[in-house]
């Protein structure tokens, strides 16, 4: 059911870890739902120097996780928020329907972890922070499917 | 990966070389229509009848109480349905359990959209039925029990008699889903007062789409399947002879080994669980220590997601199963591991493996002996390892 793509990442997730020191670091999700990622991004100027992530989750949240750092390295902070969960879901040869809700925490990671450093820098404020998707208020919206 | 080792015989199991012979000719040679009155029917009811008498032994019942659906799903809707609405005069509540399959569970929700009244008794945390709460919440309304016989998830074993002879005492009928049971432990519906009771034909080592409802003689129920006069005018529809064949065959081995068979997966059992437990750190048992079924293991792993276990174990060649939200395809984890009160991030990192008379201790020593890493490089991932980490380095 997952691309090839999706099964690299998976078993081979780039950037994995953490940066102690780190400019900006974003955590979204909900243990309860079952994915949790934590992003830690390096800033030089405004560019993302380097990114680390950890996930809990499944294949989908690990591989869309691991892309989504790939995708941001090197990146402006303006490119970095150009990136949807749709790009990543893309880059990895997509994924199946039931599982974009995970490429949804990526992009949410992503973006807690930009405006974590533009807040600490005083950049933005507390109200301009964006609000995660609603990915992790209501994890039960569908119905068991199998038996 | 050359090695492929199937952990998943809850799901499924392959039919048996000797069952698949018994079936082969119903396909071609002895094709005939039960119904029909000419040599090639006589032959195919002929075939019927042998196997009802094999699946009635099994279970303590008569040929004539045993009824042939589709499977184990609907034996659950029928036993459901078929009795609330034979009963509707007398009364509308039904007493289930939180941990019963979709096929009960489902069935009893959609009643309730019908007026019905469903309890669904709470389990303790090894998965245990109280039979004290079926006692208690009884009522003059109360028209129908359904307690499964074994949990599909965490193999626990349910106090089937006790329950019964409740239900037999305030006069309600009693379903029981035995479904898992079969080939594990001995069934006798008589001494166990069961009215009916749901089996299936895939979990013992038969075909699929081949199941059958037990209905204890007076029991009164509604028709579920409409149209012609099959199965005594009970069960409509031209009957899947050798699906039927298949089923007899093979619940005639499973019931005639179930001792060597509770040997063999208890000893693999009881390996695999220690020898998991002691390699790996963070790990629960889910289920009850030892009333539960011989092939069952279900674990908990802290700090990871049960789908990512899963891949990663059949990488490795290793099939099995989780309660994980991930691979059920709804976003909650399975209602069994909540209900004996799992927290969602530990029902979360659960891995079910169902042992058969297939698997070996090499099998299972090879699991214990890849998974450590498996886990390992998943907590290593985890912010929730890494929170635990970082807190103990506080301390």
């Amino acid at each position: 059911m997952y691309s090839q793509k999706v099964m690299d990442h998976f078993t081979n997730p780039r950037n994995v870890g953490e940066i102690p020191d780190a400019d900006g670091v974003g955590e979204v999700g909900n243990p309860r739902c079952g994915d949790i990622m934590k992003i830690f991004i390096k800033i030089d100027g405004d560019v993302i120097t380097d990114v680390k992530f950890q996930t809990f989750g499944c294949a989908a949240a690990i591989a869309t996780s691991s892309m989504a750092t790939e995708l941001i390295k090197g990146k402006t902070l303006d490119e970095a928020l150009d990136i949807t969960n749709k790009t990543v879901a893309d880059a990895l040869d997509g994924l199946p329907a039931i599982k974009m809700h995970c490429s949804v925490l990526a992009e949410d990671g992503l973006r807690a972890a930009i405006e974590d450093y533009k807040h600490k820098k005083g950049l933005i404020t507390e109200d301009e922070m964006s609000k995660p998707h609603e990915h992790d208020h209501e994890c039960a919206d569908d119905e068991a499917a199998n038996g | 990966m050359d090695r492929k080792i199937y952990m998943d015989h809850a799901a499924t199991t392959y039919v048996k070389p000797e069952v698949m012979d018994e079936m082969l000719p119903y396909f071609t040679d002895k094709f005939g229509n039960p119904s029909s009155i000419y040599f090639y029917g006589r032959e195919a009811k002929e075939a019927i009848e042998t196997a009802r008498e094999k699946v009635a032994t099994a279970i303590g019942a008569e040929p004539s109480e045993i009824y042939f659906t589709s499977g184990g799903t609907e034996s659950d809707n029928w036993a459901i349905k078929g009795t609330a609405f034979a009963s509707k005069k007398r009364g509308n509540h039904i007493i289930t359990s939180a941990i019963e399959h979709h096929a009960v569970l489902h069935t009893c929700q959609y009643l309730e959209k019908l007026g019905f009244e469903v309890t669904y008794l709470p389990v303790d945390q090894y998965g245990l039925v109280d039979p004290d709460d079926v006692y208690k919440t009884i009522t003059d309304k109360t028209v129908l029990i359904s307690i499964m016989m074994a949990n599909n998830e965490i193999g626990t074993i349910e106090p089937i008699a006790e329950i019964g002879r409740i239900a037999r005492q305030r006069g309600v009928y009693f379903h029981t889903d035995a479904v898992q049971a079969i080939g594990s432990m001995d069934i006798d519906v008589k001494s166990l007062n069961v009215d009916m009771l749901s089996l299936s034909g895939h979990k013992f080592y038969g075909p699929k789409g081949i199941g059958a409802l037990y209905i204890r003689k007076g029991v009164k129920i509604d028709q579920f399947m409409h149209g012609g006069a099959q199965e005594r005018n009970r069960r409509a529809s031209t009957e899947n002879v050798p699906g039927i064949v298949g089923l007899g065959r093979a619940i005639e081995l499973a019931t005639a080994t179930i001792p060597q068979r509770r040997e063999h997966l208890t000893q693999l059992r009881d390996r695999l669980i220690k020898g998991i437990m002691d390699k790996i750190p963070f790990v629960r048992l889910n289920g009850h220590p030892t009333e539960r079924l011989p092939g069952n293991v279900n674990l908990s792993f802290e700090f990871i997601e049960g789908e990512s276990m899963l891949l990663s174990l059949d990488l490795k060649g290793v099939a099995a199963s989780s309660g994980s939200a991930c691979t059920s395809g709804s976003l909650d984890p399975s209602h069994v591991l909540l209900a004996i009160g799992l927290p969602h991030e530990i029902a979360h990192g659960s891995l079910r493996l169902t042992l058969g008379d297939d698997n070996t201790e090499e099998d299972v020593d090879y699991v214990i002996e890849i998974l450590p890493d498996i886990v390992e490089r998943l907590r290593q991932m985890s912010p929730l390892f890494a929170e635990r980490e970082g807190a103990l380095k506080n301390v």
